[in-house]
Formats: structure tokens, sequence, C-alpha cells
């Protein structure tokens, strides 16, 4: 009750001190008397700001550890049976205080922005809060009118109706924050690169400034996706890591764009280049990202992501989301006339910014793939009233046979010296590399016996790739973080293209004491037993699989029937090992005596894993270097 | 002039692509996770609220009449929004209406529907939920549609609104 006046008036107190801030800085922007420092307010108003933010955050908190009914997102979204761990994730796990949570990581950047970038120029710090502004008086806005997460019920109703089970999950309660977190880096990035496109301050200095928040953004979206993708794969049972679903896909676009930032802001430090392409980047980052939050909130698209859907926040986003686009678009045409082109540079063929270049040239057409299958159902069922789905042979079509050049440019691009290298004779390592890829990729090609050339020389990349950025982890230290990075990356395509080859699965119905033959194994089901959770009640089924040497292994897949709501979900049994998965999973079939039994030998599963935490390491070390 | 012209372009794209989006807002369809209607209802017997008795389903549908299932309990909010409409429904002579009490207590039920009023013909007890697990709900309130013949017609997730009323008559008049 207390707590949520408390955090309900928070809200409205923020909302004010965001209008205020908006045009106190756009007032003293007009003012514009340069070279001193930020007028001490607009750092007093900011802290204030972000503290009634997080006070109001605590206060959904405590509501939901206290169970308090009267809030109607509690009363949606918890129960008093729940783990004390889900209660407190609960308060994020839904539509209302998961926007709370944007907000808060909102406030919180452009704080960390303001006494971050001291030793830019005045005015193009005001533009940037100015701009920042306008994005957070909108989303106070959106939560206050349409998603208020302190709605007062009444009566007070003695139960809750519990968060969707499959919401249950450790890597689900850090997935959404991690992922805001890359997010809101990237409306940071947009705000100020609009600001440093009116001021005419794109240069060295300000690519080096806003590098670091391009690396944090960055490292935050790779981890999001990653745990995402965990979660889909241990907790919902899917069997897989990636599906092409859309949910997956919109989170996947901002990260195209983003890397596709990343590189091309080291042209930029380095040569003052590309200067109008990189706004155009960071504009293309921040709306993907907002898209992203407008498709999944929306209900547009049908998806794990079960939150209520509610056409009118739909509306406001998608109003927000292209008021803020055709904001930045006008911006662009009126201001970019007064940039200047360095006159005489231009890029040489062989050299390293070339091949970023390159490298740009595929992230678009990744991203466009991907745009296209994303967003091509949704306009077709509009306009045509046909549903169609795409899915994996769509991509696989279009992606693969880019992947291959794109991995060749990889693996010697890096390594081209900055406006013109010399072409060298090739060195003996490589060549030897090249017929020890091409000796393995061979190998693999015969014993698949798949008529695939496609694939084969796909794996011959990846693997010459593979070599290639292993060697230069352990040869040159001076570039420790993108050699990191790189080689995760080769290690990500090479697990991905083992995982889809080396993989076997099983399905069949089965009931108990049902012997079933699969690749010299015996599978066994010999009972099933009935076990109480805390906030929910499972079957578990046993399950043997002996191998030809007489090998026993046993697996307790579990079918959980929660209480609150009452959700059935399959939790999978899955034993990890450094070369393959064993997955096994069980689903309840209409007449009860049959159970649907799934299992699968996944390998090289957690490569995968780890290659992505590789890469987000790589950024990592590239930020701590930075920063100090 | 060249700039001028991809400016007009961008612009004309994101309009069209606010529009399309903006329309497909509209098309939003709820997603009902499994199909059970068209399907028969389970058999199932239960305690009367009332008189404590054991009560078989299958006894309860009568032939000339629509009868409907209403999940509910007195904890849930969204129940008593859909309260007047049971009651107009109740008022209905093709209509049977029957309860079913989702873990709930007695004590409170009974307090509920001396407080808004009872529109049910009979109102069993679902004490642990399970029966309401099997009929295939996945929360309060649900209502069921069921005809004579036993089938389920069709199924609401969450309180009935004006449009469902109105479409759960149509059902009734249809029978003869």
């Amino acid at each position: 009750m207390i707590f949520n006046n408390i955090g309900y008036y928070s809200l409205v107190f923020g909302l004010f001190i965001s209008i205020y801030l908006l045009f106190f800085s756009f007032f003293l922007y007009i003012k514009g008397k340069s070279n001193n420092d930020l007028n001490l307010n607009i750092y007093h108003f900011s802290l204030i700001q972000l503290f009634l933010v997080i006070l109001s955050f605590i206060c959904l908190i405590l509501c939901f550890i206290l169970s308090d009914f009267s809030n109607e997102t509690v009363y949606y979204n918890s129960h008093t049976t729940k783990p004390i761990f889900y209660k407190i994730a609960g308060a994020w796990g839904n539509h209302e205080g998961s926007l709370l949570l944007w907000l808060l990581v909102l406030t919180l950047f452009i704080f960390l922005f303001i006494i971050k970038s001291k030793s830019q120029p005045k005015k193009y710090r005001l533009l940037s809060i100015f701009f920042q502004q306008i994005i957070i008086t909108g989303f106070f806005l959106f939560l206050l009118i349409t998603s208020n997460p302190f709605d007062y019920l009444f009566p007070t109703p003695k139960e809750g109706l519990g968060l969707n089970p499959i919401l249950q999950d450790p890597a689900l309660v850090i997935h959404p924050p991690i992922l805001y977190l890359g997010y809101v880096g990237s409306s940071i990035i947009f705000s100020s690169s609009l600001a440093a496109l009116i001021e005419n301050n794109l240069g060295t200095i300000w690519a080096k400034h806003i590098k670091n928040w391009v690396f944090v953004s960055w490292i935050f979206l790779t981890l999001g996706i990653l745990l995402g993708s965990i979660w889909a794969y241990y907790e919902l049972g899917w069997g897989g890591f990636w599906f092409w679903d859309p949910v997956e896909n919109v989170s996947l676009m901002p990260w195209f764009s983003l890397t596709a930032l990343l590189h091309t802001i080291l042209v930029l430090e380095k040569r003052q280049l590309l200067k109008l392409w990189t706004i155009v980047l960071s504009i293309s980052t921040f709306s993907l990202s907002m898209s992203g939050t407008f498709l999944v909130r929306s209900g547009i698209l049908n998806s794990v992501h079960t939150f209520a859907s509610d056409p009118e926040r739909g509306v406001f986003i998608l109003i927000f989301l292209f008021l803020l686009i055709f904001l930045a678009i006008f911006i662009f045409f009126f201001f970019s006339k007064n940039i200047e082109q360095v006159k005489g540079r231009n890029f040489y063929w062989l050299s390293k910014d070339f091949s970023i270049l390159i490298n740009n040239w595929f992230m678009m057409y990744f991203l466009s793939v991907v745009l296209i299958g994303t967003v091509y159902p949704i306009f077709l069922e509009v306009i045509t009233s046909d549903k169609i789905s795409i899915g994996p042979p769509f991509y696989n079509k279009l992606l693969i046979p880019f992947l291959i050049p794109f991995l060749i440019i990889m693996s010697f691009g890096p390594k081209l010296k900055w406006i013109k290298d010399r072409f060298e004779m090739l060195k003996l390592y490589k060549i030897l590399f090249f017929f020890i890829s091409l000796i393995i990729s061979i190998f693999i090609y015969e014993k698949l016996g798949k008529n695939n050339l496609l694939i084969s020389i796909l794996i011959l990349a990846g693997i010459y790739l593979f070599l290639i950025s292993l060697i230069d982890f352990f040869k040159s230290k001076n570039n420790l973080s993108q050699n990191i990075s790189h080689f995760g990356f080769s290690l990500l395509i090479l697990s991905i293209i083992l995982n889809s080859f080396f993989s076997s699965e099983f399905s069949s119905n089965m009931k108990i004491g049902d012997q079933i033959e699969f690749e010299n194994k015996i599978i066994k089901f010999s009972k099933i037993e009935s076990k109480k959770g805390s906030n929910y009640n499972s079957i578990v089924a046993n399950f043997t699989i002996e191998d030809k040497n007489k090998r026993v292994t046993n697996f307790f897949p579990e079918i959980r029937i929660y209480n609150q709501p009452n959700i059935m979900t399959s939790e999978a049994d899955i034993k990890t090992s450094i070369f393959y998965d064993k997955f096994f999973v069980v689903n309840l079939l209409k007449n009860e005596t049959y159970f649907n039994v799934r299992y699968q030998v996944k390998s090289f599963m957690v490569w995968i894993w780890i290659s992505t935490l590789l890469i987000a390491l790589g950024g990592f070390i590239g930020l701590v270097k930075k920063i100090r | 002039m060249k700039k001028n012209f991809t400016f007009i372009l961008l612009l004309v794209f994101f309009s069209l692509s606010f529009i399309i989006l903006y329309l497909s807002l509209n098309k939003v369809e709820t997603y009902v996770p499994k199909k059970i209607t068209n399907k028969n209802i389970i058999k199932f017997s239960a305690q009367d609220l009332f008189s404590n008795q054991e009560v078989d389903f299958n006894n309860l549908v009568v032939k000339d009449k629509l009868t409907i299932i209403n999940i509910w309990a007195s904890w849930c909010q969204p129940c008593r929004n859909e309260h007047p409409f049971l009651m107009k429904l109740a008022d209905n002579k093709k209509i049977n209406l029957i309860g079913l009490s989702y873990k709930d207590n007695n004590k409170n039920s009974k307090k509920f529907l001396d407080e808004y009023g009872n529109p049910f013909s009979k109102v069993l007890v679902d004490k642990d939920g399970l029966i309401s697990i099997n009929i295939g709900a996945y929360g309060v309130p649900e209502t069921y549609i069921i005809n004579a013949d036993k089938k389920i017609l069709k199924k609401y997730i969450g309180p009935i609104k004006k449009e469902n009323y109105f479409e759960i008559i149509g059902h009734a008049n249809e029978i003869n």
C-alpha cells in the first residue's frame, strides 16, 4: 500500500524533472555561451531523477516480496507460494515492470553520460541531454499512461495469479536486464550522434568518446542474446539454440547494426572517414532496438514472451518510435550538408579501412536478410491476409553463401595496415593452414556423404579462420580484445556447423516398460514417479539408455504442473560434456498412457555458449583498456 | 537533387511502414494455447457447495438446454467484473449455468454469492483445482459452452465481456 504510493509518485515527479530538463537543456543550448562547464542544476536534477526511478523500482520489488495484491501488477504476476527469488524477479518479468527497468537504465545511463563526457564541448553535451530527455519523457509517459506498474486494486484479492512458469528460470532473471543495458546504451549513441551531427563535432575526439558507449551496448547486447538462447535451450526444451523465431531476430538485428558501428567507429577515429555512415548506423541501431521492443510488446509477434498484449500500448510505442525516426531523418538531411568531407582521402583496396568497409557491407546484407524474414510475414498478412512463416531454410539459403567470403576476409582483413598496405608474399604457415583446412573439410565431406559442396566450403573457410585467429591469439599481444572476439567468432561458426551435422535425434511415443533400439543403444522407459515442488507438482519419468558396451545412463525428464497459473511445462534432462550434450525430454499425450519421448545428442553445444562468451569477453577487454 | 530524392523516398518508405504496422496492430489475435473446442467434456464428479453431496456432472447436462460451466473463485478480481453478465444469463430459460468454484474456501464462496447474487443452478467445488486442469483451464475465470451431446462448443479465457454475452445468447437461441 505505502510502497505502492511512494513508487507511483516518484514516477510522477520523475516525469516533471524530465520535462524540466528537456526545456532547460534546450534553453541553455540556445543561449549558447560556450567554454564553460555545464550548469550544476543539470547534474543535480539528473541525479534526483535517477534516485526517483531507483526508488520506484525498489518499491515495486518490495510490493512483490510482500505479496501486496492491492497492486495489480503483483496480483497478475505473483503468488504467495512462489519462491522468494522468483518473487523478486517477477518485478521485471512482466510488461509494466520491465518497462520500469528500461526507464531505470535510461536514467542511469544519461547520468553516467553527463559525468563521463566532461572533456566534450558544452553545446554538444547539452544537445545530447536534450535528445536523451525526449526519449526519457516518452518512456515516462508510456509507463504512466498505458502501463502503470502501480495500479491499485480494491478490494484486495487474497491470492495472486502467479508468474508464467516458463519465466521461472535463473537465465531469464538476468536476460531482460542485460538485453536492456544493450538496447538503452544504443539510445545514448543515438542522442549523442545526432548532437554531434548538428554541432559538426564528428571527428577523432568524438569517436574516441562515443566508442566506450558502443562497446558497452555491444557487450550487453551480445550477452543478452546469449542468455535468451540459453533459456530457450534449457527451459523451453526446444532442443536447439537458435530458431529464427521473430523475437530472437529482433534482438539480432540491432546486433548486426551495432557490430558494423563498432568497426566503423575505428575508421572514423583513425582516418576521419565514414562520418555520415556512422550517424546512419547509430540511428538504425537505436531504431531497431526500439522496433524490437515494439514488436514484442505490442503482441504483433506471438511468441514465448507471453506478456499481456494490448493494442493501445502498441499504438503508443509505434507513434513514439516513428516520431523519433522522422526526427532523426529530418536532422540528418538538414545538417548533413555542414559536414565537410576530408578531401583527397580515399580507400585503398588493400588496407584495414577497406576491409572494415567490406565488413559493413556484409553486416548490412545479413541485417537485411533477417529484417525481410521477420517483417515480410507481418506486411503480407496486412496486405493480403495470407499467413506465412519464414523458417530456417530461407535464412540458410541466403546467409551461408555469403558467410564464406565473409570468413575469408575476416581471416586477413584485421592484420592489414591502415591507409595502405603492401601485398606480401604468402607466408608458409598460411599455405600450410589452408591445406590443413582443406584436408579436414574434404574428410568431413567424404564422411558425411552429403553432396552439399557449399557447406564443405563453409567448413573450409571456418577452419581456416579458426587456425589463423588461433595463431594471432598467441602471436600478437597488442590487440588482445580483437583477437579474442574474432577467435570466438570462428569457434562459434565451427561449433554451429558441427552441431548441425553431428547431432542425432530420436523421437517416438512410448509407454511405461517399453524398449526401443536407437543407433545401437537401447532406450528403456522404466517407470514414473510423482514429486512435489514448492509451487508445482511434477511427474518424473525414469529412462535408461544402454549402449553396446553395456554402459547405462539414467535420465529423469520431468513434466511440471504449476499451481498458479495452471500450466504444464516439460523440463528436459540435459547431460552436458565437452563434445556433446545429451538432451532428453518427454511430453504428455492426450490418452495419458503414452508419452512422447525425444532424445537428442547435440554435438558441441557447450562450445556455442563458450565461443559467444569469448566474443563478449573480447569486447570487455577492449572496454577496460580504453577506460584505463 | 539526388539528396532530396533520397530524403523523400525515406519519408515515404517510413510512412508506409508506419501505416502497415498500425494496421497490423488491430489484427492482433489472442493466442489460445490448445484447441479443445468440438471435443467432449471429460467425465467428472464433485461436491456440491451447499449440500456437500457428490454430484456427477453427466447428470447435470439437460437435453433442451445449453450447459455453461463457469470456473470462478471469490478471490478472483476479474470474476467480479463478469458477474453481472452471469446474472443476466441465468435469467435465460434455455441456459443451465453451472459454477465450478476453483481452489476456494467454501465459506468465502458462499459469502461471495450472498453478496453478488447466485446465478448458478448448481455450484460444484474444485478444492485442489484438478478438475479444472483436466477440463483444460488455464486460470480463472474461464467459461465453457457445452451442448446436449456434451461437446464443448466454445471456451472463453478470462472474464465474459459484452460481446461474449451476446454470442452465448445466440448459441442458446439456436436450441429449439
